[in-house]
């Protein structure tokens, strides 16, 4: 699994590859939660959409992410949701809680 | 039969191997990785639970045809067991919570009864046997 992050003015994007789960989630939990606790960054966007595969840890790592978004006002929005990031989060009944665009650039403008 | 250590590290290795072991017997691609899906959180479980995060227990998975009649028909599935040495678990803690509240944490035990057919938890002797089986829909079968 793979992180990167990327900026575009008050914007973090976090770019997320490969297979998110239990040995690995904690540095996706820990790297959105920093940026949003410390960077107090107004807007924090997830890129799933080269995320092979993602279990509950993982969407465990988004929802706290989500929570600490909404306690400091800022915005956490996922786009491009691979399969199976779309499936978890609908079997999770989470689609209608997060914010999620079909790619960037929707994420962006919205 | 699959031997393996507590540790996370094997976790994808272990999900390679399920999701190309169910589409032998012809299950659809969705319930292919539902049941890797399963097959992996109920891993996550035993590490984190039975075994408290320790690296180097002992995990065994066995896995085999099953069979049962439904419908007058026979129906085909894939049974996979997993065996661990840890405590005895409480079963009361095996009935996932409600996805009502929104909040991290619970979903590997909604996400294992919602890809299998059986979900059983017993004891036997020192060792917790975790049961998963999921049948084909009729039809499906490439046994």
């Amino acid at each position: 699994m793979q992180i990167s992050t990327r900026r575009n003015g008050k914007i973090t994007i976090f770019d997320l590859s490969g297979d998110i789960d239990f040995a690995n989630s904690p540095r996706v939990r820990d790297s959105v939660l920093r940026e949003i606790r410390e960077s107090h960054t107004p807007r924090v966007v997830v890129n799933l959409s080269q995320v092979r595969y993602i279990d509950s840890s993982g969407v465990a790592s988004l929802v706290e992410g989500l929570k600490a978004s909404r306690d400091l006002g800022s915005r956490f929005i996922l786009f491009g949701l691979s399969t199976s990031a779309r499936e978890v989060l609908q079997l999770s009944r989470l689609m209608k809680v997060f914010e999620v665009y079909e790619n960037e650039e929707q994420a962006m403008a919205s | 039969m699959l031997a393996l250590y507590s540790n996370p590290k094997w976790l994808s290795v272990v999900r390679g191997t399920v999701e190309r072991l169910t589409e032998t017997p012809g299950f659809p691609i969705a319930q292919c990785r539902s049941i890797t899906r399963a097959v992996d959180e109920a891993l996550t479980n035993i590490v984190r639970h039975s075994y408290g995060n320790r690296l180097d227990q002992p995990i065994a998975m066995y896995f085999r045809r099953a069979q049962r009649r439904h419908d007058r028909q026979v129906q085909q599935g894939l049974e996979i067991l997993l065996c661990d040495r840890g405590p005895a678990v409480d079963p009361c803690k095996l009935q996932g919570r409600s996805l009502d509240k929104i909040r991290p944490g619970g979903l590997g035990l909604h996400f294992i009864r919602q890809a299998m057919d059986t979900v059983e938890f017993t004891r036997k002797g020192p060792t917790n046997r975790l049961r998963l089986v999921k049948y084909l829909a009729q039809g499906n079968s490439a046994l």
